[in-house]
């Protein structure tokens, strides 16, 4: 289904949810809505579903605006963050809802009923009771009951959230594939960016109720638009005065620049480790973590700290040891923008040519 | 909610229906004897009230419900607390009969302690002979009112037993605390939030009562005469404005301790 | 220590609760079979006890749907905004802490012969107080809080999710109440029915002052034992407090056992 959405603003009270949110999605596309708890990820979703109604602002779905249309003609299927499944009743009954409730016939419900059993790998687990299932099984429980009635769009609220995180590494993997089956248009929320990153085709960072950049997971990790995004992706480390790094220079010209700066941006190590001294900063290790895989290093240069990763194959290094510091790059921004600068002085200043 | 567009007006008929139903029935009648009482103003209200009869009811019922109230307080504690604790034959059995009081009729309640100890039955011939008279005295008052209300302390306190770490126990008893110690520094505070919500429940029951003592009291004025029965008397001789008076009394009594008892589990609930 | 607890608690459960019911049993039977079955068949008693069934048909389905109703409205209901929904909340529990002579006086004072209501009706035919209305009036209002304070926690803890999810797969809200939240509440349902069964049976103070206690007209089963008592009748009011007392005693299993279905 493809879905827009505009100017869709939501007040509780004094609080301002949802402000002016427009956005469109393309039919059969994962969507990840992503931001801190309290940020109005799921205010959005509940006004698709139709269990919230907007302030102001339209929704349309295939272009036809469905604003005054009740949930229950919607066509969404929705999975709750804690299932809501219908306790009183079986797995395949559970199933069956939404079909008895659109009066379909007993054959074909029953028909349905297997289809699914069998697409979330529950068979077997037919006459059980919720209480008598796993997290994840209830899960795909909750996927199943809503997949049923067959609708066009998939809503699924902080889908993982109840799950222990090993079965939930293998629950992402497995409704990212489940999804591409089906091709159904899916929206889903989360507070977990390894989870959005890894699962959606696109990204939407929400925080206090705004859209703050829709893109690509690639695009919003490389290229954040706002400062927000920026810091709320990935690691990384503010620093007020970036003018103060080496290579960065320019950035200082412009008044009040600040600059973000991510541990894979930086490189540290011993003077030999560099072919360009010249663009390193001297700095001290002040602490090393184990991290299993890699070594996870914390520097200070002058008062300015930063964190990097480091190989295990590299000479380890030690807390107290003068280093140095190479920072590739930076993300910029002051009052009135934000871009991205690389490292000035790693190009080198007297090429040789040979 | 949803199919708003098709049923706006059944369901915002159904609802205002439901709401009104409510504030007829719960609201208006207490407003009313509210307004009755004070729609001759001020000075009638304090005449009827200062009459002698009327205030010795009122002193009398709180008097007798105080001291039910203790007796409660005492046995409710011990029996809930063995019920909880304990396990011996009979133990189900006993719990389920705790509830017997809230079951019975106020009526036969009051048949069943008149009989029991009337001069026919064996406490009232063992009482006569000490020469003690209990029926239509206050001792047999304030044996109905720790019938009826029997089940408050005790249902109060269970599940504040039940939810109680055992740990809490255990670790006083770790660092040497007594029995007797352990039981009034850890398990009496613990019981006491339940002891007290059961006991204001018990008492502002004890005040209301009125089918269990009017048949046992003997309602003579100034003596054994309760203000339930006081006010049930000024309704027949045809006095609704005395009757209203001590109705108010009691009711702004009772509504206070109801009250109480939600602040106080609100603010174990808080906690 | 222990042993000495619960023999205690023994004897206070055989002194208080067990020897007034054993007493009652005995007294019913103190003129033999033919003192009882005449206690119950003389026609007052019989009037008595049909007066007291048809109030507690009548008050039982009334309470029931507005009870279900209202505790849904406290609970859910979003146009009743959260200060009012608590103000309601406490107003629920107000008849408790009305003693059932007041609750009784309360209804006089409203829909007596003397108020405009009252004269009011009885000019159109109709008679409030001191007939069956009034009672039923009466008694509702005291077992009014019963129903609601049984269903309301167990629809706050169900919470409202499962109600939602239903709506999204399709249903109406009737459908929806019938399928999702009925099976969820039914037995606190009962439960509270049973309790205001129990309640509606042995209703005494309320319904004496209200129905002024005639004979063959408003006298309930209550309060035939008051008559007889006070007029030195014990056998007979013992028959049928016995009766009355029997079906309390069942209602209490019936509950024990409602309570055990819903703690499943």
């Amino acid at each position: 289904m493809h879905v827009e959405v505009r100017g869709l603003n939501k007040r509780f009270g004094e609080f301002q949810a949802v402000s002016n949110v427009e956005f469109t999605i393309g039919k059969g596309q994962l969507i990840g809505l992503l931001g801190p708890s309290g940020g109005g990820k799921t205010s959005i979703l509940r006004m698709l579903a139709g269990l919230e109604s907007p302030d102001s602002g339209d929704i349309l779905f295939h272009g036809r605006k469905v604003n005054g249309l009740p949930p229950q003609e919607r066509g969404i299927g929705f999975v709750f963050q804690n299932y809501a499944l219908f306790k009183h009743m079986t797995v395949a009954q559970n199933i069956a809802f939404g079909l008895e409730v659109k009066k379909w016939p007993k054959a074909k419900i029953k028909e349905r009923i297997a289809e699914l059993v069998e697409l979330t790998g529950l068979v077997g687990f037919e006459k059980r009771y919720p209480h008598q299932l796993s997290g994840g099984q209830r899960q795909r429980v909750a996927f199943a009951r809503a997949l049923a009635p067959e609708p066009q769009l998939l809503l699924l609220d902080e889908p993982f959230a109840a799950i222990d995180a090993k079965i939930r590494h293998e629950l992402r993997s497995w409704l990212r594939e489940m999804i591409d089956r089906l091709g159904i248009t899916s929206i889903f929320v989360t507070h977990d960016q390894d989870e959005a990153i890894e699962v959606a085709d696109q990204i939407m960072i929400i925080n206090k109720g705004r859209l703050e950049q829709k893109g690509t997971p690639r695009e919003i990790y490389q290229d954040p638009q706002t400062p927000f995004v920026a810091s709320f992706i990935g690691e990384s480390t503010l620093i007020e005065d970036i003018g103060q790094l080496r290579g960065f220079a320019d950035a200082a010209a412009l008044g009040g620049t600040k600059g973000l700066v991510r541990p894979e941006y930086v490189e540290v190590g011993r003077a030999n480790e560099f072919a360009l001294l010249s663009a390193t900063e001297t700095g001290t290790v002040s602490h090393i973590h184990f991290r299993g895989s890699e070594w996870l290093v914390e520097v200070k240069i002058g008062d300015i700290k930063l964190t990097t990763y480091r190989s295990l194959e590299k000479p380890a290094l030690h807390p107290g040891e003068e280093v140095h510091v190479l920072v590739h790059r930076a993300y910029l921004f002051n009052e009135t923008d934000s871009w991205v600068t690389e490292n000035r002085l790693k190009v080198d200043p007297l090429p040789v040519h040979i | 909610m949803t199919n708003l567009l098709q049923s706006r007006w059944w369901s915002w008929g159904f609802r205002s229906a439901v709401m009104l139903y409510f504030v007829v029935l719960i609201v208006l009648p207490i407003l009313g004897i509210y307004g009755q009482s004070f729609s001759d103003g001020w000075p009638q209200l304090v005449h009827n009230l200062s009459d002698t009869l009327a205030w010795q009811a009122v002193l009398l019922t709180i008097k007798l419900a105080v001291i039910a109230t203790l007796i409660n307080v005492l046995i409710g504690t011990m029996a809930g607390w063995v019920l909880i604790r304990y396990r011996f034959p009979g133990r189900q059995l006993l719990n389920s009969m705790v509830d017997l009081p809230f079951a019975l009729p106020t009526a036969v309640v009051g048949l069943m302690i008149m009989l029991l100890l009337g001069p026919r039955g064996a406490v009232g011939q063992w009482a006569e002979e000490a020469g003690i008279s209990i029926l239509f005295h206050e001792p047999a008052i304030v044996v109905a009112m720790v019938f009826v209300t029997f089940p408050f302390v005790i249902r109060a306190v269970q599940p504040l037993l039940e939810e109680m770490d055992a740990s809490e126990e255990e670790a006083a008893y770790t660092m040497g605390a007594s029995k007797a110690k352990t039981f009034f520094r850890v398990l009496l505070p613990a019981m006491l939030p339940g002891i007290l919500s059961g006991a204001m429940l018990a008492f502002s029951r004890a005040l209301a009562e009125f089918g269990a003592v009017v048949l046992v009291a003997g309602n003579i004025p100034g003596r054994t005469l309760v203000a339930s029965v006081y006010i049930f008397g000024q309704i027949e001789s045809d006095n609704p404005a005395g009757a209203a008076a001590v109705s108010v009394l009691l009711l702004t009594l009772s509504f206070l301790i109801l009250w109480l008892v939600g602040y106080v589990q609100a603010r174990r609930m808080g906690r | 220590m222990r042993k000495l607890w619960i023999s205690a608690t023994y004897v206070i459960f055989a002194l208080l609760l067990g020897a007034p019911i054993v007493r009652i049993a005995t007294g019913a039977w103190a003129d033999g079979w033919s003192g009882f079955a005449s206690g119950i068949t003389r026609p007052e008693a019989q009037h008595a006890l049909l007066m007291t069934g048809m109030i507690v048909v009548i008050v039982t389905v009334i309470n029931t749907l507005f009870g279900v109703m209202l505790a849904l409205y406290l609970v859910r209901a979003p146009w009743l905004g959260k200060q009012l929904r608590r103000v309601l909340n406490s107003i629920v529990d107000l008849p408790f802490a009305v003693s059932p002579v007041i609750g009784g006086l309360m209804i006089v004072l409203l829909l007596g012969p003397d108020t405009v209501i009252g004269s009011l009706l009885s000019r159109s035919g109709i008679d409030i107080v001191y007939a069956l209305p009034g009672m039923v009036i009466a008694t509702l209002f005291v077992t009014f809080p019963l129903i609601i304070r049984e269903v309301m926690p167990v629809l706050q803890e169900i919470g409202d999710q499962q109600e939602e999810a239903a709506q999204m797969l399709g249903a109406y809200p009737w459908t929806i109440f019938w399928r999702v939240t009925w099976p969820s509440i039914q037995w606190s349902v009962v439960y509270g029915v049973v309790l205001t069964v129990a309640r509606t049976l042995g209703e005494f103070g309320a319904v004496l002052v209200v129905s002024g206690n005639i004979l063959f007209r408003t006298q309930t089963a209550t309060t035939l034992v008051y008559q007889d008592v006070e007029n030195f009748n014990l056998t007979a009011a013992n028959a049928v407090a016995l009766v009355l007392a029997a079906g309390s005693v069942a209602l209490l299993l019936f509950m024990e056992w409602a309570k055990s279905r819903r703690a499943r």
